[in-house]
């Protein structure tokens, strides 16, 4: 892709060129000058997102690191020592692993039939219900947030584990129903239809075809919406804090309370389980099953 | 078509039920769709062991009678029959009908084996006895190099005759096939069909055979149920079909046909001013419009007795035969021929058979079918003879 795109942008820049250059030549400058551009922007690219990483990474392991150097002027692995042995991690970890597993599963639950209706069935009010669940992501979350959290106090789910799983369920709705309900979709009539050909009633359809056949794009949605609510901290700490502290609420307390090495050596260590199952799943993911979700007429 | 023991419903017209118990009996059978009757009051028998083609233009109601018959459409009227039992409301997967879908639906997770073996394992059977059966499925369309293959992986040939065995497997009443060949080459679906035609005689299943191509209907059917609007138009035999199409839709659909708005008179068919184009047998003598197949125009030298003049507009090699555009009376028509006519020569032209229609609908239908083969007789010779003198001429 960036082969080809970048053309435009560098027939501009060919244009201050000398106009006398026999054509060939310039086609190859062309050809130059639009690498280099396309370079320029992966480059731009790759420093934007892996830069903040690198940064944190090489603060996770400094002592001291003052303005103007580029590195830091003294190194330790402190902060790392005393993170990992510190004794909220692993209570904190364990119950951002829980709290993401049963989220996830009650999006499982809630979300995947309807997914089903969505994906195979034209009833009236379908697409709204469809641009509906993907408006709720319009509006800012802290301000959702504040109102469940009233509804909560009400119905007494403030602090409750159950709360923290319905708030972090909550995030992944879009994820999980788009995504699964466009693999539903792509699964061709006629295949269901040659299954109960060959004798298989309704069940044995759905889990041996309709379900088989959407499993790829299933999976993508339910690692997704797993790191959405792994990573969730917003809802997260309105209702669960300070009884219910998760890993990335931790953060919040760590960046403000703690010297910013800790906070990064937190960060880095929020980050493993993530980058490993996308890793995991990286073949789904750039099969087209992610695209495939916002694909749905 | 070699075929003579298929006695049971397949005599002409086939409307009447036969006395032993049809393989698939389709009595009233209606059906609408998004506010629109597709299938009209639907009657159909087919004797078991016999091939029907439902031939139709798409949205004349042949797929959506396909999809009653297995299960997938629910008829809104009328009954359905399989082998004496009663279907009509039967899910697909109680139906001892199996379906070849038009574009093959072969599941993609599975291989060949777990694809022809899939309805086998519903069926509860022993591995012994899956594999044994798959094997036989295997053999009959000639894939056991490709048992472990996936789906994805063969040609659409072959992916068809998966399908194929994956319907046969479960050893159905009647075989469902959806415009089988249509997602083939032109070559491959010569060879396919003549492969499902053996594989059907053989294990003498009753299959109902769905297509808009009449070329494989012709080829293939014991019996062919021309579709118009949602009713069978004409159901016959194909040479029955092609011979003496009942309705001019059905004449036009089948085979070419030159129209001639006109009624007969004493002795041919008269073409405007006064020539009159002589026949050796029309259907009735009296009718709104004539037509004639264009192999039944038969040119000889000009001046012949009893044949009207007319003029080579166009001469088109057809390779073992020609399509040859007269001029006769101030009227084209078109006819095949062996005879090597050039454009401008002039010939003698008069008709072997000439089918007469009042309101769409054949006159003279139930007439005398000797006289018809006697024509038919008659103008062989003729055109034997009419060639000989050309190639006389032509020295």
């Amino acid at each position: 892709m960036t082969g080809t795109l970048p053309i435009e942008p560098a027939a501009l820049e060919t244009a201050p060129e000398p106009a006398d250059t026999p054509p060939r030549p310039r086609r190859t400058l062309g050809s130059i000058i639009t690498r280099a551009v396309a370079g320029f922007f992966a480059i731009l690219l790759l420093v934007f997102i892996l830069g903040p990483l690198l940064w944190m990474a090489i603060a996770a392991f400094a002592k001291r690191w003052k303005y103007p150097n580029m590195l830091p002027q003294a190194w330790t692995l402190d902060w790392w020592g005393r993170v990992l042995g510190g004794a909220d991690l692993l209570p904190a970890l364990w119950l951002s692993v829980k709290f993401a597993v049963l989220a996830t599963l009650l999006a499982c639950v809630i979300c995947l039939p309807a997914a089903y209706a969505l994906g195979r069935a034209n009833f009236p009010g379908r697409r709204v219900i469809l641009l509906g669940l993907f408006a709720t992501n319009a509006f800012p979350k802290m301000g959702l947030f504040t109102s469940i959290a009233t509804l909560f106090y009400a119905m007494q789910l403030m602090n409750t584990q159950l709360g923290v799983i319905i708030v972090q369920m909550l995030g992944t709705v879009v994820t999980m129903t788009w995504i699964p309900a466009a693999a539903f979709a792509s699964v061709s009539p006629s295949l269901i239809e040659a299954a109960r050909d060959a004798g298989a009633g309704k069940l044995r359809v759905f889990f041996q075809i309709t379900m088989r056949l959407a499993a790829p794009g299933i999976a993508v949605a339910v690692i997704l919406a797993f790191l959405a609510c792994f990573d969730e901290a917003q809802g997260t700490y309105l209702i669960g804090a300070p009884t219910y502290l998760t890993m990335p609420t931790k953060m919040y307390q760590l960046v403000t309370n703690y010297p910013q090495q800790a906070a990064a050596v937190f960060a880095l260590v929020l980050c493993v389980p993530s980058v490993l199952l996308l890793l995991l799943v990286r073949r789904h993911v750039m099969g087209g099953h992610l695209a495939e979700g916002f694909q749905l007429k | 078509m070699s075929s003579p023991d298929r006695g049971a419903g397949r005599n002409a017209g086939g409307a009447t039920a036969a006395p032993p118990v049809p393989g698939l009996q389709l009595s009233g059978i209606t059906k609408d769709l998004g506010g629109r009757t597709i299938v009209h009051r639907m009657d159909l028998s087919v004797a078991p062991g016999e091939l029907i083609c439902l031939l139709g233009p798409s949205g004349c109601g042949k797929t959506t009678t396909l999809r009653m018959i297995g299960g997938f459409l629910t008829p809104d009227a009328g009954r359905l029959t399989i082998g004496g039992k009663d279907y009509t409301f039967a899910p697909p997967e109680k139906r001892p009908t199996a379906m070849v879908f038009q574009n093959y639906a072969l599941w993609p997770h599975m291989s060949v084996t777990g694809n022809i073996a899939f309805g086998l394992k519903i069926r509860k059977m022993s591995k012994a006895q899956i594999r044994e059966k798959v094997d036989w499925a295997l053999d009959l369309v000639h894939l056991t190099h490709h048992r472990n293959t996936m789906p994805a992986r063969i040609s659409g040939g072959e992916q068809q005759r998966v399908a194929l065995a994956r319907a046969l497997v479960l050893e159905p009443q009647v075989l469902l096939l959806d415009e089988p060949l249509s997602n083939l080459d032109a070559k491959l679906r010569v060879q396919v069909r003549e492969d499902i035609r053996e594989i059907q005689q053989r294990l003498g299943i009753t299959t109902v055979l769905v297509t808009h191509d009449q070329d494989e209907a012709l080829s293939v059917a014991d019996r062919i149920a021309v579709m118009n609007g949602g009713r069978i138009e004409h159901d016959a035999q194909p040479t029955e079909l092609y011979a003496r199409p009942h309705t001019t839709f059905v004449a036009s659909f089948i085979g070419a046909m030159n129209w001639l708005e006109t009624s007969p008179v004493a002795g041919g068919v008269p073409l405007g001013g006064s020539t009159v184009l002589p026949a050796d047998w029309v259907s009735s003598d009296t009718g709104d419009r004539v037509g004639i197949r264009p192999e039944d125009l038969l040119p000889s030298p000009a001046g012949t007795p009893g044949t009207a003049a007319a003029t080579v507009v166009r001469s088109i090699p057809r390779g073992h035969y020609r399509e040859v555009v007269f001029e006769c009376g101030g009227t084209e028509i078109r006819s095949y021929t062996a005879l090597p006519l050039a454009e401008g020569e002039t010939v003698g032209l008069r008709a072997g058979r000439a089918l007469v229609y009042r309101d769409g609908t054949l006159q003279g239908a139930d007439s005398d079918v000797d006289a018809d083969a006697r024509a038919v007789q008659q103008r062989a010779a003729e055109q034997e003879a009419a060639a000989q003198d050309a190639a006389v001429g032509a020295e």
